[in-house]
């Protein structure tokens, strides 16, 4: 059984599910929208947590996040479910949503899909895809980081959904129930907007939205110095990761919030928001040169302070634009 | 970035597949274009694999010296940690961290060697005769 679900490719995989799962319903709501309307935009810079023994700096919220706002402000009834050290059950309350003809959003692990590139495929536990069919010992699998919709076999689905380690699935599954007749996307949009502007100006941490990019400058000037040449390239390394790998649809998430502003501008009949989307283009642009400043700093392990400190300074000139134009977007909420 | 500037630099896609990069066309309107890969991601990708590979070697040279058990090998190869694979193994870390070192993994009993064996889907026999090339 093969239900008609149209693989879409996404530039994150938690929008992309949201955003098929409601388009196999008959509501359509890009991507990008529900991005915006989910507060999706973000800056961290946590110290305490680490990944790879390296602290984290996130350009989003943490992971279900999106998707629970979004489904929220929207006005979706979803049903999530998880199942803790229950593989089987996990497996046929599967089987039984697919026999009803839904396709279901599933929490999984990145390590044990054999599907992605080798290079992909380490131990994050945080990824979305959706199952949309079953043939006998085969899971049909649309994975909006794919190009192509895939497969995977019951085994592999199993050990994917109950990988083990931080932010461990424990079989999580998830399905609209109910979507109302009427949506009213404009409100949504603005309890979108808000919560992001107050999360990027006001949150009193410094290490929160534009504070957070600025106290991580600080902190990138020092690593040469602190950490050695080889952890200080890792560091950096990391970064880039965290700017540019999948599901980021590039430069930390910037892009993908200017085609959301370029949507609410045909949504609230306002010209201003496309203006917005142009300076938050200008924004992902510089984000991607703090990329590609980086990887050349970290090529060959150079731990020259000059890398270190050229990131650091434009990453001190994106925290000045980003406060600016929040401020600016906040305006047009009034 | 603009449409006709998104980058096609092959590299952790492996040619598999490719990846979604939000993109302005020539009108300034939004668009999702297919991206092959961008380099400076390619570099810090296979920044990341070299730390992996180093590992594997360090696993590798304290197997020959007898200071570590083939499983250091097959953790180190999964990109574990200590606290992953005692995560999957079900264990308190300080009781992996015996079946780490020679001495603890030759007390291994049948059971314990088949479940490590099915967290690195391999057989019990690769693991117990592993045995690095030099």
């Amino acid at each position: 059984m093969k239900l008609e679900f149209e693989h879409i490719p996404a530039g994150h995989c938690e929008n992309g599910v949201i955003s098929s799962l409601l388009k196999y319903h008959g509501l359509n709501i890009s991507e990008a929208m529900v991005f915006g309307i989910g507060s999706g935009y973000f800056f961290a810079y946590m110290p305490f947590v680490k990944l790879n023994g390296i602290p984290l700096a996130s350009f989003r919220p943490v992971p279900g996040m999106i998707f629970a706002k979004a489904a929220k402000r929207l006005g979706i009834k979803m049903k999530k479910q998880t199942f803790r050290k229950q593989p089987k059950r996990a497996m046929d309350e599967l089987d039984r949503v697919l026999e009803k003809k839904l396709p279901v959003g599933i929490q999984s692990g990145v390590f044990h899909l054999t599907y992605f590139p080798p290079a992909y495929r380490f131990h994050f536990n945080a990824h979305n895809l959706t199952v949309y069919g079953k043939e006998d010992n085969t899971y049909f699998i649309s994975d909006p980081v794919m190009e192509y919709a895939t497969t995977l076999t019951y085994d592999e689905l199993k050990k994917a959904r109950f990988a083990k380690g931080p932010l461990s699935p424990n079989g999580k599954m998830y399905y609209p129930i109910e979507i109302p007749e009427e949506i009213d996307l404009k409100s949504a949009i603005r309890k979108g907007i808000k919560q992001t502007t107050d999360w990027m100006l006001t949150i009193p941490v410094p290490l929160f939205g534009v504070k957070g990019i600025r106290y991580l400058s600080k902190r990138i000037r020092k690593w040469p110095n602190k950490l050695g040449t080889k952890r200080a390239a890792a560091y950096l390394a990391q970064l880039v990761r965290m700017l540019e790998e999948i599901g980021t649809g590039g430069a930390g998430f910037r892009f993908i919030y200017a085609a959301f502003l370029q949507e609410v501008a045909g949504v609230m009949q306002d010209d201003r928001y496309n203006d917005m989307s142009t300076e938050m283009t200008k924004i992902g642009d510089k984000w991607r040169n703090v990329s590609s400043l980086a990887a050349q700093t970290c090529k060959g392990r150079s731990s020259d302070p000059d890398g270190y400190n050229t990131v650091a300074n434009l990453m001190l000139e994106i925290a000045d634009d980003e406060e600016r134009f929040f401020t600016e977007l906040k305006k047009l909420l009034k | 970035m603009e449409k006709d500037q998104v980058p096609q630099d092959i590299g952790i896609t492996g040619g598999v597949t490719r990846e979604v990069q939000y993109a302005v066309d020539k009108d300034g309107k939004y668009v999702k274009v297919l991206s092959k890969g961008w380099e400076p991601k390619n570099i810090v990708n296979e920044l990341a694999w070299d730390d992996i590979q180093e590992s594997i070697d360090i696993a590798n040279e304290k197997i020959m010296d007898e200071k570590a058990s083939p499983l250091l090998y097959f953790m180190e190869k999964s990109i574990m940690d200590v606290s992953l694979l005692a995560n999957y193994i079900e264990l308190p870390t300080w009781k992996v961290k015996k079946h780490l070192k020679p001495k603890g993994f030759k007390k291994l009993n049948q059971q314990r060697l088949d479940n490590y064996a099915k967290i690195f889907e391999i057989s019990v026999d690769e693991l117990i005769n592993y045995k690095p090339e030099n």
